[in-house]
């Protein structure tokens, strides 16, 4: 066990179970960010009933706050260990194959770590608009009108979900072949899942400051 | 073709280096890489100068000693060649060439162009080998392998020991090597014996030697003069995992 993950394959094997499992609360959080367009009830009744399996979400936020954790110690230790592993930069260097998203994972994973911190003030703790004191705590539908009509925070989470979705875009594709999948024809299909999941998942994040920008939520 | 040639000079391990510029004129299309330093080398030896040193020694692809940065990219712009097998005319129109050394911690420069590649040694001898008893040569065939695996353990056994993997990626990671070597014996029935131990000592050896880690930006395949994908990047990713979790010896 110590001798798996205190070696570089075996920290890469927890940065993708953690990934994994990020990508998944992910999936889950925009599905249910989703309900926005449904209305105030829809979005109310959806953080109502989270409420109601208290239980079972207080498991899943522990396993989500050890992923982050894990994942970010991990990401920074071995990232260390690679910048080590050059001391001496080539004067012309090319990338090849490689793609600009797998060159700055280590950036935009830390811009991404900024933004989770800023969201939980903003929407979970509540610390940056005094004004939704005043309002139903559950009525997250008028606390997302009230912040994405400022262009500041709509800028701000843009540029945070656009470089989420290209921390994605190399990561989801990575974490199969950090697990040893990458063989045959699966290594195509897994780039394919990547790019979609990565794009679909950005897309559907910044819809939301978007439409409630553009008045386009009712 | 008139060349502006920015080359990596460096006088010894301890010294500092930079890049230097030569112009050469007279070069031919049909030259090979090498042929160019070469014609490059006879002018500085002419006019009294110390000539670039680089490695080389088949000169036809098989032996893994040339190792040149260029422009780059290891072993230049050409797909699936070695910088032995590099042709001028792949740079036409083209004046200026970076030529520069691998570069990683594990293999530190020589002098000039010239690394020292032996970290890559002391991996193999870590565990790329099989224990056999000496005796009478035992009969072809004795070992039945299907070709499924006999293909595998070739495709992985074509890997050269040139150090392009690393050299190019953005980690200096080892991890095509590695993935190379300890796929080709795990393949065979030979090799099972030696599996887990194998695997182990290799990728501490890899560790200690001051390589990189993987992050999977396939520029190691990219580069690859005998196309060695990065799947075997994923075995060695299996191999370990299985054999970490299920030992527990201190070998
Ligand atoms: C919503 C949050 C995040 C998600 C969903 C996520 C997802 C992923 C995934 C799936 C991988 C691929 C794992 C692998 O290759 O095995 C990855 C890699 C990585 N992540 Fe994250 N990540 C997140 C946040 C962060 C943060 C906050 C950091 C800050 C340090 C970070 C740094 C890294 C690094 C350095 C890598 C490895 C880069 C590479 O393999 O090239 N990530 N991430
Ligand atoms: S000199 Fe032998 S491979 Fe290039």
């Amino acid at each position: 066990m110590q001798r798996t993950f205190s070696s570089p394959i075996g920290m890469k094997a927890v940065m993708a179970v953690t990934g994994l499992a990020m990508v998944g609360f992910l999936i889950a959080h925009l599905a249910g960010n989703l309900l926005v367009f449904a209305g105030p009830e829809a979005l109310s009744a959806y953080a109502r009933g989270l409420r109601k399996i208290e239980g079972i979400l207080w498991v899943m936020r522990s396993g989500l706050i050890l992923s982050v954790f894990l994942h970010i110690a991990s990401g920074i230790r071995l990232s260390l260990l690679n910048q080590r592993a050059r001391p001496q930069k080539y004067a012309v260097k090319k990338r090849v194959k490689s793609t600009f998203a797998a060159s700055y994972m280590l950036l935009s994973g830390l811009v991404i770590l900024s933004f989770i911190c800023f969201h939980l003030a903003h929407l979970t703790f509540r610390l940056t608009h005094p004004e939704f004191a005043a309002l139903d705590p559950f009525d997250i539908y008028q606390m997302m009108m009230i912040s994405f009509k400022s262009p500041v925070l709509c800028l701000f989470y843009s540029v945070s979900i656009l470089l989420l979705m290209l921390h994605l875009n190399h990561g989801i594709a990575s974490l199969f072949q950090s697990l040893g999948i990458w063989h045959g024809n699966i290594n195509k299909f897994v780039q394919v899942l990547g790019a979609f999941l990565s794009f679909a998942l950005g897309i559907g994040f910044l819809s939301i400051p978007t439409a409630i920008f553009f008045n386009l939520v009712q | 073709m008139k060349l502006n040639l920015h080359i990596w000079r460096q006088k010894d391990k301890n010294a500092a280096g930079q890049m230097k510029t030569y112009t050469l004129d007279g070069v031919e299309e049909s030259m090979s890489f090498l042929e160019m330093l070469d014609l490059l080398n006879e002018q500085l030896i002419a006019a009294k100068d110390e000539p670039v040193n680089f490695d080389h020694d088949c000169r036809e692809g098989i032996c893994g000693a040339c190792s040149l940065v260029i422009n780059g990219t290891a072993h230049g712009p050409q797909e699936a060649v070695t910088t032995c097998q590099l042709h001028m005319r792949s740079f036409k129109g083209q004046s200026d060439i970076y030529i520069e050394p691998w570069r990683a911690k594990a293999f530190p420069v020589v002098k000039d162009l010239v690394v020292d590649r032996s970290a890559f040694d002391r991996i193999i001898q870590a565990g790329g080998f099989i224990s056999v008893n000496a005796g009478g040569v035992v009969d072809a065939n004795t070992f039945l392998i299907s070709k499924n695996d006999a293909d595998k353990a070739m495709d992985a056994a074509a890997c050269i020991g040139c150090g392009a993997c690393v050299a190019q990626c953005k980690n200096a990671s080892a991890m095509l090597f590695v993935g190379a070597k300890v796929t080709h014996l795990a393949s065979l029935p030979q090799g099972q014996v030696e599996k887990k131990e194998r695997v182990l000592r290799m990728v501490k050896t890899m560790q200690d030697e001051g390589f990189g880690n993987c992050t999977n930006t396939l520029d190691c395949e990219a580069v690859c003069p005998k196309s060695i994908g990065v799947s075997h990047i994923a075995k060695l990713h299996r191999e370990f995992l299985a054999a970490s979790l299920t030992t527990t010896s201190n070998s």
